[in-house]
């Protein structure tokens, strides 16, 4: 695996190189906002690759909660089953389908839903106790990153186009800015507190922060806001070569993404691990038993191998 | 049209954001292989 990740990295590089070469050269530019719309290829790649990260991190934490009991993580098995099966059935269902807004095919929903449940599994099947933890960690920062740009792009781009930095008491606006802030919260939460409950505690605000990821995701779909509609379905309508380029842009970032998070969750594994090791040290110590080498070999080795 | 400044400046303001956090991702690593060598050390 530590052979994959340079080869991994010149990919992503060159893919970076790639997309930004098709956002300033290749797409075509708009027609009402000129060459400023470019920062499309910026500001929704980073939104979608935020989104994503958080919801990891949701799932991670789902699943951190419930497998503190075997009982709780059959029952959480079974509901997100459920909740698949439902959400995979009831947007043929017509009564569910005519309440679909306009450009949300039902379709779409019930892939969503299957990959929501396909996820949980898979994180379930690779990551298990403290991996869990460490992998919610990861994401949370990491998103908070990409939220970061979406939130320092948005008004660079509603600058020119709306005529004001920021639109006060937009829907799409404000939850952005709530999202960003539960998850600083949260990093901030796992930063200073040393209570033994602090990944209960985090786990938990990490599911009820989880739900302004859907109320940011579909407030334009559902409220009248100065943010533009979707550019994908939502009665949006975007060129395909701008769409193409817009999809490479993300691809890109989703790369990088990858990248950053799996650095920074070998680094969350092994600062874990040499606090194990220092613990153990210092408990061993005072007795006399520690070498200057034996008490760290049981940790850091399994890290490190 | 001005406009152009802004699409730079979004651009720049990324990837100095990208940067920044990996700068401090390259830190906190440095910092870990620190306190890894003292450990080893046994300080």
């Amino acid at each position: 695996m530590k052979r994959a990740f340079p080869i991994l990295a010149v990919l992503t590089a060159l893919l970076l190189v790639y997309a930004f070469y098709q956002a300033l050269w290749v797409a075509p530019t708009d027609a009402l906002q000129g060459e400023v719309y470019r920062i499309i290829y910026y500001h929704v790649p980073s939104a979608w690759t935020a989104f994503l990260l958080f919801f990891i991190n949701f799932i991670a934490s789902v699943q951190y909660l419930a497998n503190a009991r075997p009982s709780t993580a059959r029952a959480a098995r079974w509901i997100v089953i459920a909740i698949g099966i439902i959400g995979f059935v009831a947007p043929f269902i017509p009564q569910v389908k005519q309440q679909l807004p306009t450009g949300m095919y039902p379709s779409s929903v019930a892939t969503t839903f299957l990959i929501i449940t396909g996820l949980y599994f898979v994180i379930g099947k690779y990551f298990v106790d403290q991996d869990l933890d460490v992998l919610a960690v990861t994401t949370a920062e990491v998103g908070v990153v990409f939220c970061s740009i979406v939130l320092v792009t948005g008004p660079i781009w509603a600058r020119p186009v709306w005529g004001i930095w920021w639109a006060p008491g937009d829907i799409r606006l404000t939850s952005t800015l709530v999202l960003w802030l539960i998850y600083v919260s949260y990093l901030v939460l796992r930063r200073f507190s040393d209570s033994a409950q602090t990944q209960k505690l985090a786990a938990v605000l990490a599911v009820f922060g989880a739900l302004d990821v859907p109320l940011v995701y579909f407030s334009i779909w559902f409220f009248r806001t100065q943010h533009p509609q979707p550019v994908i379905g939502g009665g949006g309508s975007m060129d395909p070569r701008m769409l193409h380029v817009l999809l490479i842009s993300w691809m890109a970032f989703l790369c990088f993404a990858f990248l950053v998070c799996w650095s920074r969750y070998r680094l969350e594994k092994l600062s874990r691990e040499v606090e194990e090791a220092e613990a153990l040290e210092s408990l061993l110590e005072p007795a006399g038993l520690a070498g200057p080498s034996s008490a760290v070999k049981t940790p850091l080795s399994r890290g490190s191998k | 049209m001005n406009s152009i400044k802004f699409l730079y400046a979004a651009y720049i303001a990324t990837w100095l954001i990208h940067g920044l956090y990996i700068g401090s991702l390259v830190r906190r690593y440095g910092r870990l292989r620190q306190q890894m060598k003292d450990l080893g050390r046994g300080k």
